[in-house]
């Protein structure tokens, strides 16, 4: 899986849950700061992605994850056992 | 030397038959005086009006007075309930009530409510499921029903959660409440089906340290993110399994009326049921999460407003600290 790929994947998840449109769900932008996504919407976002890309993310990584592109590095780290 | 009053009558054993089924006669609820809006927490705590409506779905709650027990608030909503059902106090021959808040262990609330309810001599036991308490006490009720071992049994959930509340914590005060709801149930005539379906329940003990009290000096933790993952994502199947053990399609449920957690947990786990919004019950918006209490609250409250269809089926879905977890299909009264 490439990170535009998984930018992609995300960016259909972030508008599902969050209703921001996944153009703009781009690597520099937080998600709490830019995007205005909140805590548990997150958790929905971690679980949306565990389904898509099948990598967990626990909430105790999920706090240290603020940014599009720290998501993106997680799953293309974690991702098909390559990690 | 035993004194004419004190003397334990006992109990005919001949309506202690064992039933086809059990099911809920009425309800009955009691909310406390004082309300608390978003607003009035903003002068507690660093927190908006906005920020909590939009994570927990709570416009305002209801708060017992400092002398106001679990007790006074089960006394008052297990008494609309027994006068919903028109049956007489003698007819119960059994009080649970499902709390995790009373002030203290001893005595147990079952007890004292029956005494002040008029219910002489019955068989009286305090639940701790915490939110999924009235689910479990529900399936106790019709068990017992069920085996003969009652006719007529007094269910209720009351809590007093603010009294376990840090009102410094702006993750915890915000959402929890006070208040009480209670159900009379009774055995199904000769030859209908049971009105109360088979209890699907649980618990998952390894995540225990994700809601706590830590001792009698502590107030009330709650990872809530943690119970976030877990509601969303596990309750549903919970749910579901709930209504193919009752024979009931999730698109026949009149009502859903889960544990008022938080409004996004609840309507995300009815999303992913397959239940509309519009059957999901949403007591939480003016009562906060109220624990065990909060499920019959919602029934009793929406019964009042006649947003419940008797005759029909409806799904109750308890879940909280422990981790407990208790679903069950029940017919309306």
């Amino acid at each position: 899986m490439t990170d535009q790929e998984i930018l992609a994947g995300l960016g259909e998840i972030v508008e599902e849950i969050a209703g921001v449109p996944a153009a703009e769900v781009t690597p520099g932008k937080s998600f709490v700061d830019d995007l205005d996504i909140d805590s548990l919407s997150m958790v929905e976002i971690a679980v949306a992605a565990q389904d898509k890309f099948g990598v967990e993310i626990p909430d105790d990584q999920l706090k240290d994850l603020t940014t599009v592109q720290d998501v993106v590095t997680f799953v293309g780290k974690n991702a098909g056992g390559t990690a | 030397m035993t004194s004419p009053q004190s003397a334990t009558p006992l109990k005919p054993t001949d309506p202690f038959r064992p039933a086809a089924g059990a099911r809920i006669l009425a309800f009955g609820d009691y909310q406390p005086g004082n309300e608390v809006t978003n607003d009035d927490l903003t002068a507690m705590v660093d927190t908006t009006d906005e920020w909590i409506r939009s994570r927990t779905g709570i416009i305002s709650r209801r708060i017992a007075g400092p002398d106001e027990s679990v007790t006074d608030m089960a006394v008052v909503a297990g008494g609309k309930a027994l006068a919903g059902s028109g049956l007489s106090p003698a007819d119960i021959d059994l009080v649970i009530v499902a709390t995790c808040s009373t002030e203290a262990s001893i005595p147990n609330a079952s007890a004292v409510v029956a005494y002040r309810l008029g219910i002489s001599a019955p068989g009286a036991y305090d639940i701790n499921a915490a939110c999924a308490g009235f689910c479990y006490a529900l399936a106790n009720a019709s068990d017992s029903i069920r085996a003969g071992t009652a006719r007529h049994v007094l269910v209720i959930g009351a809590e007093k959660m603010t009294a376990w509340i840090d009102f410094t914590d702006r993750s915890t005060c915000i959402i929890f409440a006070d208040g009480a709801g209670a159900a009379v149930v009774g055995p199904v005539p000769d030859g209908e089906p049971t009105g109360i379906g088979p209890v699907v329940w649980g618990s998952a003990g390894e995540l225990s340290q994700n809601i706590t009290i830590a001792d009698r000096n502590s107030s009330l933790h709650q990872e809530g993110q943690a119970v976030f993952r877990w509601a969303t994502t596990t309750m549903h199947p919970i749910a579901a399994q709930a209504c193919e053990r009752a024979g009931v399609a999730v698109s026949e449920l009149s009502a859903f009326v889960p544990h008022q957690a938080n409004l996004r947990i609840i309507e995300s786990i009815a999303r992913k049921l397959g239940v509309p919004r519009e059957r999901l019950a949403d007591d939480i918006v003016h009562a906060g999460n109220t624990s065990s209490a909060s499920i019959p609250m919602a029934l009793s409250r929406m019964a009042e407003r006649g947003d419940l269809k008797p005759g029909s089926p409806a799904l109750l879905l308890g879940f909280g600290a422990g981790l407990c977890y208790a679903a069950q299909v029940i017919t309306v009264p």
